[in-house]
């Protein structure tokens, strides 16, 4: 046994007391036909072993690169008190605070997180999480069909494929459609939510929308005109929801500000590692209307029997375990230990350390934008954006891969994450946070113009795709 | 629970004073960072957001952990959980810079390390199942289902045969089975359980059909017991067209000992945080791996983990097998959490996950005779059970007004959490006991005593467990209030106000 305590002295006791020679007769029920022959798997290492194969292997992933990948992940500075309290027992090694005497650490940690992340959002109710920002901006989606009883949800092109493809595939056994908002082409406003074809996909008698699904901000890095596109979904009937970034909230408007009825979210810059795509934190949060429609665990503040503080599970009767087939959502558990990274994160800086992270990383982002556009490589749009921007680099892919060998994560080949658009083809998406240096930017502004520039006679920003 | 007794604590909030927030974490911003931006996109002031010294945040939090329980704390039966211990060197492992530091857009020649081990996990959960292929980027055991259900239907629509509508689930399921099935689209049927536990094979009969898409079983099922008709269950979902679906809830019961897709089943999750020791995380977050059988795997959502000819490893690309259901999250998966669950797989290697199911099942039918020799609570279900068993309070409560929920409070005054209570819903009164491998026999002696001498203070000083827990940090929670006038947030202009939500 390897993590277990028995003996075989242990064993013997127990088979005796059972009246039985062999644990082999506890599986007798096992139908013969069915029962397992030997698996095959490497023999168990020792713990010594075991850590050598695991740092070999993590030995092969490169961490250690120029890294301006983003695109909804952000590499952040967590202070190290964020993970010494996530390692106390008490909290990782516990469940679901169903017995509320014995869980109220659980539990008022999680109505803490509900309560800062009701400061960010300026929306009153804030699920106890979901498992990331994709599934939380498909729950949200699906919010609004239950609250309007409309069958049709519009998705901004500027939200996250990712978030777009997981929405698709928990509307696929419903009877629910979506449609997906376009993005303006060229001028001011390029690469935002456009919002004349909003306006148009709005007007359909036939098919009203039950929400407007848009991200600030976008995919793209870029500023959303939010207060119009809410304007828009309101006049026509619709639930508007807000897609956002936690870290941003710090010194952007909340989604209340611009009247969005449900935010949703990818917690993980909020004290979370990227460690190659989770376990993260889905942000779902309302307005105090929408409470009986939002999916997932809350936790409220009562009194015990002696009228002490104390906090609880709550509105329960919308759960999976009650309702079965007829809950809001088969959502079980939550990611309750990334919600507790996410406060003791925020609180660990507090507001203004919040702010000086959002805000250093648009100021080294002006930095990257600057050196890149000076090593021929401009911004893709014009508009506002906040620490991402996408840049216009004649044959992307194929100088992403080339900068990538020079030790360079040149952001991600928009190419790749919205393949099959043309606009958006040339692009390499490209972040910067308060973790970027003043080298790394240097490092990839010199290799840029290297690349480019190993290119005779012809200017950057003239090359057709394919010259490769 | 700590020298001086656990310590209620006031909120962040109520700890917040202006000015004391730990400065220089990172350095200052320029004063003009911002003013790029079009005021109108600025938040006007800052969020009132806590300001604590670090000292201060981390007693609050230590704190804050003491009023807790988990298995490091102590003994944690919560039947249908599968609380084990959960191995420190995991922890370690997914904390390796090289592991916490990939960003999941990282370019697949820079995360060979993680590819690998997810390449490996991928087989290795396939081995222990029996199945053909695993896909790892469920989240959790709910969304695993959520998987496992839509590839039903796109089965069932890939062979043009849409009309399949209902999912039949036994009536002992756990609740997030029909839950899913409504998520999925489909209408869920319920089956009765027969007398000795098991599926009531007439019922079933009866509800199986040209309308079935398949059948969702728990197995071992959640009264603790091996259903012992499946070769029967199994041969009928088929002979109707339709397929079968395991829970993979109860798999540390059988491993070694029952591989469900090489005994007919065509696809099942897994619960990592479950059968593969990974933390429980207070709720979270788990991982939810779901395995299938050839004719399924087309429709796996992507991307799945490839090895190429030369040895490297790398994602599926978009768009690479049509089929597939597509995404059901971003990205690949809860890596860190499957991290630990390979070392887990890797540090006991096939004898030692066999081993693992013998010692559950042997400490769970160790204490159920403990408790079934005493007769203060009743066992409905003929033995052996699997890894877990039901007792009920029902004659009990009969005897002496004590319910089960009264029992289990007072589980609490005798230093244990409580096993799983009024579920599954189809037995009166019903306690779930679930011990795992990793408890010693003492442990599970000194439980069942604590267990019979409540059945005694029931019939002696009743108002004794009534009234419990006596030594927990709070007593019992006034819950009806907290759902009636629910208080979600804090509030710091009125904190005496609850919210107005709802």
């Amino acid at each position: 046994m390897v993590y277990g305590p028995h003996t075989p002295d242990d064993r013997s006791r127990m088979l005796d007391a059972l009246g039985i020679g062999s644990v082999d007769e506890l599986f007798d029920v096992i139908p013969p036909a069915v029962r397992a022959g030997p698996m095959h798997l490497p023999p168990g290492l020792t713990e010594l072993d075991l850590m050598a194969r695991l740092r070999t292997l993590s030995g092969h992933n490169r961490v250690d690169l120029a890294s301006f990948l983003g695109a909804g992940i952000y590499r952040h500075h967590i202070p190290p008190v964020v993970d010494q309290i996530l390692l106390r027992g008490e909290f990782y090694t516990a469940y679901t605070p169903y017995q509320p005497e014995i869980s109220q650490g659980t539990l008022q940690t999680i109505y803490e997180y509900q309560s800062l992340l009701a400061e960010l959002t300026g929306l009153g109710v804030v699920s106890a999480s979901h498992y990331d920002g994709a599934t939380a901006t498909a729950e949200a989606a699906l919010m609004t069909c239950r609250a309007t009883r409309r069958e049709r949800v519009l998705v901004s092109r500027g939200v996250h494929p990712q978030s777009r493809q997981t929405l698709a595939t928990y509307f696929a056994g419903t009877n629910l459609t979506f449609d997906e908002v376009p993005l303006v082409h060229e001028g001011p406003a390029a690469g935002t939510t456009d919002l004349a074809a909003l306006g148009r996909l709005l007007d359909d008698p036939e098919r009203p929308v039950a929400g407007v699904v848009a991200a600030q901000p976008n995919v793209l890095g870029l500023l959303e005109p939010m207060g119009q596109i809410g304007q828009l979904a309101h006049a026509a009937g619709a639930l508007f929801v807000a897609v956002v970034e936690p870290v941003s909230l710090a010194v952007l408007a909340p989604p209340a500000a611009y009247e969005a009825d449900i935010a949703a979210g990818e917690g993980q810059p909020l004290g979370i590692p990227p460690q190659y795509g989770g376990p993260y934190l889905g942000i779902l949060a309302c307005r105090d209307p929408l409470i009986r429609q939002i999916p997932g665990r809350l936790i409220g503040m009562t009194s015990d029997a002696d009228g002490r503080r104390a906090y609880v599970m709550t509105m329960r009767a919308r759960e999976q375990d009650i309702r079965r087939e007829k809950a809001a959502s088969n959502i079980c558990t939550n990611q309750a230990l990334c919600a507790l990274a996410a406060a003791v994160y925020v609180a660990a800086l507090g507001p203004g350390g919040l702010r000086d992270v959002a805000a250093t990383g648009a100021a080294r982002a002006t930095e990257l934008a600057a050196a890149l556009a000076d090593a021929g490589a401009p911004r893709l749009h014009p508009g506002p954006y906040l620490n991402e921007f996408a840049i216009r680099v004649p044959d992307a892919v194929a100088v992403h891969r080339r900068l990538l060998h020079r030790g360079i994560l040149a952001g991600i080949p928009l190419a790749e994450l919205e393949p099959g658009v043309p606009a958006l083809a040339d692009g390499l998406l490209v972040c910067a946070t308060e973790c970027t240096t003043a080298e790394e930017i240097e490092l990839f502004a010199w290799a840029l113009r290297d690349e480019l520039g190993s290119r005779p006679g012809v200017p950057a920003g003239a090359i057709g795709e394919g010259s490769r | 629970m700590s020298v001086t007794g656990p310590k209620l604590q006031p909120t962040l909030f109520e700890l917040s004073g202006p000015g004391r927030a730990a400065g220089r974490r990172i350095p200052q911003p320029p004063a003009d960072a911002l003013d790029r931006l079009p005021a109108d996109a600025l938040r006007a002031t800052l969020p009132a957001l806590p300001e604590i010294d670090e000292a201060s945040l981390v007693r609050h939090y230590v704190n804050l952990s003491q009023l807790n329980w988990g298995v490091d704390t102590g003994f944690y039966p919560l039947g249908s959980c599968t609380m084990k211990y959960n191995p420190k060197v995991n922890e370690w492992a997914a904390r390796l810079p090289g592991f916490a530091g990939l960003h999941p857009f990282a370019p697949d020649e820079t995360a060979q390390g993680t590819l690998e081990l997810l390449w490996e996990l991928e087989r290795d959960l396939a081995e222990i199942s029996g199945m053909d292929a695993v896909t790892l980027q469920p989240a959790a055991g709910a969304q695993g289902e959520l998987t496992g259900i839509l590839l039903v239907r796109a089965y069932h629509r890939a062979r043009g045969d849409p009309e399949r509508t209902e999912i039949l689930i036994p009536d002992s399921a756990h609740g997030t089975n029909p839950a899913t099935a409504s998520m999925a689209g489909f209408r869920t049927v319920n089956i009765s359980s027969a007398p000795d536990g098991g599926v009531d094979l007439e019922a079933f009969r009866a509800a199986l059909g040209p309308r079935t898409a398949a059948i969702m079983i728990t197995n071992p099922s959640t009264l603790g017991l091996f259903e012992r008709h499946i070769v029967e269950l199994l041969e009928m979902v088929h002979a109707a067209g339709a397929l079968a679906y395991m829970d993979g809830a109860n798999l540390n019961a059988i491993l070694g000992r029952f591989r469900p897709g090489a005994a007919g089943f065509d696809v099942m999750h897994f619960n990592v945080h479950k059968t593969f020791a990974t933390p429980h995380g207070g709720g979270g977050p788990g991982a939810g791996p779901v395995g299938v059988r050839r004719p399924l795997v087309p429709f796996l959502p992507a991307p799945l983990v490839l090895r190429e000819p030369d040895g490297t490893f790398r994602l599926e690309r978009p768009g690479e097998r049509p089929s597939s259901i597509g995404r059901m999250r971003g990205h690949v998966g809860n890596v860190g959490i499957l991290v630990r669950a390979w070392a887990y797989i890797r540090a006991h290697g096939a004898d030692g996950l066999r081993e693992v199911s013998d010692d559950a099942v042997l400490a769970a039918n160790y204490l159920r005779g403990r408790l079934e020799a005493d007769g203060a609570f009743e066992i409905p279900f003929a033995g052996p059970c699997a890894h877990e068993f039901i007792a009920s309070g029902a004659g009990l409560k009969r005897a002496t007004g004590v319910r089960t929920l009264d029992v289990a409070k007072r589980l609490i005054d005798k230093g244990y959490h409580p096993p799983t209570i009024y579920f599954p819903h189809t037995v009166d009164e019903a306690m779930l006991i679930e011990p795992t491998e990793t408890e010693r026999l003492e442990t599970l002696d000194a439980f069942a005593d604590a267990l019979l001498e409540i059945a005694r203070e029931a019939h002696e000083t009743p108002e004794l467990v009534t009234s419990a827990p006596h030594s927990a940090p709070v007593r019992r929670l006034d819950e009806a209030t907290a759902a009636r006038q629910p208080n979600l947030r804090w509030l710091p202009a009125d904190p005496a106000e609850p919210s107005r939500a709802g």
